[in-house]
């Protein structure tokens, strides 16, 4: 597309100086963008930088502070989601604004002319997914479907305001890659038709792949304008960070140790309708290896770490086993003291309380297994606050938390920041086992990356290391050895170097065994 | 006219306070709005209702006062827990006690006055079949009302779009907001709903049940509504099926003591909250049900971050 010097009334949209401002704190910083009819246009960014911001005040659910916008030449305030959409611009969100009380088309009918019937809306709801390939049930409740199914029904809903820019936010961050080809195919279709996208990413690989221009923003600013087919996956890091991402080097960590950690055909019932049953999970840590589990979101990756961890124990104890003992019906406590650690995947509510501070967050982790360090008085038990305060702050300064005030409330930190805190509360132990589930969900590159160096360099001193994770780009930075979650059984153990992504998705969508019989299976 | 008939009269009358209360109720939560004022929005409506009637001489005018004596004062808990974003518990808690001591006092005067009975609506012919004639077509207006508004309110909720809108709010007010459903001002019109239906629920204990003014005479018929609510796993029907299984267990109180059946009157008055308390037990056991007719935000406050 050679659409440089275009007259302006010819673009799409255009964004003027866009500022957003809460309170003193600008989440949105003088933005400059355009978009050609047409096009896929990908707005790069690490978590916080201003893109949800951004977008938000172009679906008019956010009031601009300043600046404006300008739809096809003609200079508009977007004042609410409905004018949005009666402008032609649709919205996927990242965090899905479904009911899961509703069917489908329900949720669609919320969004649409209130004239229509809910029974034509189901029908073109219907007609209109099975013509993009993305099938969907109009009268299936939303809290029986599953991930990438709701954001068919997001996607549908905007489509069938038939808009002119839609407006995806961290679309694949939930979908399989399969799923996720599936959605790029569709995407490609809209662009056919002349419809134009903004594709909200911080996945290089994909804007690489899909899309037609780029716009980078750090810290509320725009700080790139490109082609992204013309930058490498480093330059345009480089833009999105301010500097080199520190790349993470796995190198000597595959010297392969005694066993530490240990399951042995575990199975345990789901507690929940909702819930995965675990199915036979056979599988071993070595001391200096990491084994990350991959797998789709809901497919067993929270019961699994429920139960090696010991906050929903096993019925028998010689199914899992810390260091050659079994600890199957043990609780958390009691696998902690021998040496395991653990970092579960919600930061708040259940790996920090938020409205404690630092300190205290870990001194609840920690009170059992490091009692003596941090409690005196024998028998009652008191807090040795100076000792607390002084773990906290070494590990503040280990993981480099960036932090307000000296010992703030854990829910003042940013989410990257937290994750290293928490992270770093657990390795400033020095764990000979350590398990984590999905150690960077939501955290931005850079402190994703301090916290799988982190990861690795615990594996290479020793320790067994499992991360559960569903970023592949993390697993592939990290792991020594590889194995898939699916509902609810694990795949054989792979090393590292013998899977591709294909291989995984693969066995992400439950083709198990031997992974030439899946291919097999596949060719067919 | 048997014992049989007459008992289902009496039933009739103790129920329909208890459908009507709950049915506004039901329609306020459903938008994720919880009023444990119920209690006091009630005996507002039994105390405005019957000052009108006693000052114009007409109980309708009485059943329009109770309506929106109940109506203003549930606007006081929108304005307190929708607008200044106070705590729903605690606001609804105070309301059901300011309600109790506002109505004592501006009714005083009316203490021990004897009121004038809504009269009954016959229809004819079918007022003449035998046993049910009487019993559904020979009663007064709000007997009708309440059926109507149930019958009203199922439609609403589940056919028609506004209806859905306010589910939406319900079940997830940040998602309704960001779809561009003005979730303040429908939370506003589901607790006016709410608050209008108890006050003609007071109304009905005023100018139906008792025709008379006395303290306190809601005597806790909001607190079954709330239950019954619940009861209903906030579906209307099930609120008309559980009012009046509840009615007759209050009745069934007097009967027991007029033919000296052994039950403990406080067993009895205890019941509707063990039931609900069973059918909590039931839902909570059943996620997916939960998931589809529990309203996710309720009780839950909305601060749009414009």
């Amino acid at each position: 597309m050679s659409a440089e010097g275009q007259p302006a009334n010819s673009l799409l949209l255009a964004v003027g100086q866009l500022t957003k401002l809460f309170g003193t704190f600008a989440a949105c910083n003088g933005i400059n963008l355009d978009i050609r009819p047409g096009e896929i246009h990908a707005l790069l960014g690490e978590n916080g930088a201003g893109k949800s911001t951004l977008v938000k005040m172009l679906f008019g659910v956010l009031a601009p502070t300043s600046g404006q916008i300008v739809w096809q030449g003609q200079p508009v305030r977007i004042t609410s989601p409905s004018a949005a959409r009666k402008l032609g611009i649709g919205m996927v969100f990242q965090h899905f604004s479904l009911f899961e009380a509703l069917t489908v088309a329900e949720n669609i009918a919320l969004s649409m002319d209130p004239g229509v019937s809910l029974a034509k809306i189901a029908k073109e709801a219907s007609d209109l997914s099975h013509a993009y390939g993305l099938p969907l049930d109009p009268h299936a409740h939303v809290a029986d479907l599953s991930v990438g199914e709701r954001q068919r029904i997001e996607i549908v809903r905007a489509l069938l305001q038939n808009p002119k820019l839609i407006i995806l936010d961290e679309p694949t961050s939930v979908l399989t890659p399969q799923e996720a080809d599936r959605l790029f195919e569709t995407l490609n279709k809209l662009k056919a038709e002349g419809r134009s996208v903004l594709y909200i990413s911080h996945r290089l690989e994909e804007v690489q792949r899909i899309c037609d221009r780029a716009t980078v923003l750090r810290h509320g600013k725009v700080t790139g304008a490109c082609d992204p087919r013309q930058e490498t996956p480093s330059s345009l890091a480089r833009m999105m960070v301010g500097s080199d991402v520190a790349h993470v080097s796995a190198e000597g960590t595959n010297s392969k140790g005694t066993v530490k950690l240990e399951a042995r055909h575990l199975s345990a019932a789901a507690r929940t309708p909702f819930a995965v049953a675990l199915k036979n999970i056979c599988l071993k840590v070595h001391a200096g290896e990491v084994l990350a589990i991959a797998g789709v979101a809901g497919n067993g990756q929270g019961e699994l770490f429920d139960a090696l961890s010991g906050e929903y124990p096993v019925a028998s104890d010689d199914v899992i086993l810390i260091s050659d003992k079994p600890v199957g019906t043990r609780g958390i406590n009691a696998r902690r003291l021998m040496g395991a650690s653990f970092v579960p995947e919600e930061r708040h509510g259940h790996a920090a309380v938020s409205a404690l501070s630092l300190s205290d967050n870990l001194i609840l982790a920690r009170s059992q297994s490091d009692r003596r360090a941090f409690l005196g008085g024998g028998p009652l038990g008191l807090i040795r606050q100076d000792a607390v305060k002084m773990a906290a702050k070494r590990i503040s300064s280990a993981m480099d938390v960036r932090k307000s005030g000296e010992n703030p409330p854990a829910g003042s930190l940013s989410g990257g920041n937290l994750q290293k805190f928490i992270v770093g509360r657990e390795l400033d132990r020095q764990p000979t086992v350590l398990i984590v589930n999905q150690p960077t969900w939501g955290v931005d590159a850079g402190a994703a990356s301090r916290i799988r160096q982190a990861l690795v360099d615990l594996a290479k001193s020793g320790s067994a290391v499992l991360v559960i994770s569903q970023d592949l780009d993390e697993i592939f930075e990290v792991a020594t050895e590889i194995a898939v979650i699916s509902e609810g059984k694990l795949s054989d153990i792979y090393p590292a170097s013998e899977l591709s992504r294909e291989k995984i998705g693969l066995l992400m969508g439950g083709m198990y065994g031997k992974t030439e019989t899946a291919e097999t299976a596949h060719a067919h | 006219m048997g014992i049989f008939e007459a008992m289902l009269l009496t039933i009739i009358t103790a129920a329909t306070p208890l459908v009507l209360a709950a049915i506004g109720e039901l329609v306020t939560e459903r938008s994720g709005v919880l009023n444990l004022g119920v209690e006091g929005m009630m005996v507002m409506g039994a105390a405005c209702g019957f000052i009108a009637t006693q000052v114009t001489g007409s109980p309708y005018i009485g059943i329009l006062a109770g309506i929106a004596a109940g109506a203003l004062f549930s606007l006081l808990f929108g304005f307190l827990t929708l607008t200044l974003v106070a705590n729903q518990v605690a606001t609804g808690l105070a309301l059901t006690i300011l309600g109790l001591g506002v109505s004592s006092m501006i009714a005083e005067p009316y203490l021990g006055q004897s009121g004038i009975k809504l009269p009954q609506i016959v229809f004819p012919v079918l007022s003449d079949i035998p046993f049910l004639g009487p019993v559904l077509f020979k009663q007064d207006l709000i007997f009708y009302l309440s059926i109507a508004l149930v019958a009203g309110v199922n439609w609403f909720l589940f056919k028609s779009r506004a209806g859905l809108k306010l589910r939406s709010v319900g079940d997830s007010h940040a998602s309704a907001h960001a779809l561009g459903i003005n979730v303040i001002r429908t939370r506003y019109l589901a607790v006016m709903f709410g608050g209008a239906c108890a006050g003609l629920a007071g109304a009905q204990l005023s100018l139906v049940y008792t025709p008379q003014w006395a303290e306190n005479m809601s005597a806790g018929r909001g607190w079954i509504a709330l239950a019954l609510v619940v009861f209903a796993s906030w579906r209307p029907w099930r609120i008309v099926a559980g009012g009046y299984l509840f009615g007759a267990v209050s009745i069934s109180q007097l009967y027991a003591q007029a033919f000296g059946i052994g039950i403990p009157s406080q067993f009895l008055s205890a019941l509707p909250y063990l039931a609900t308390i069973i059918v909590l037990i039931l839902i909570s056991h059943n996620r997916r049900m939960t998931l589809i007719n529990t309203p996710a935000s309720l009780g839950k406050s909305f601060v749009p971050d414009r």
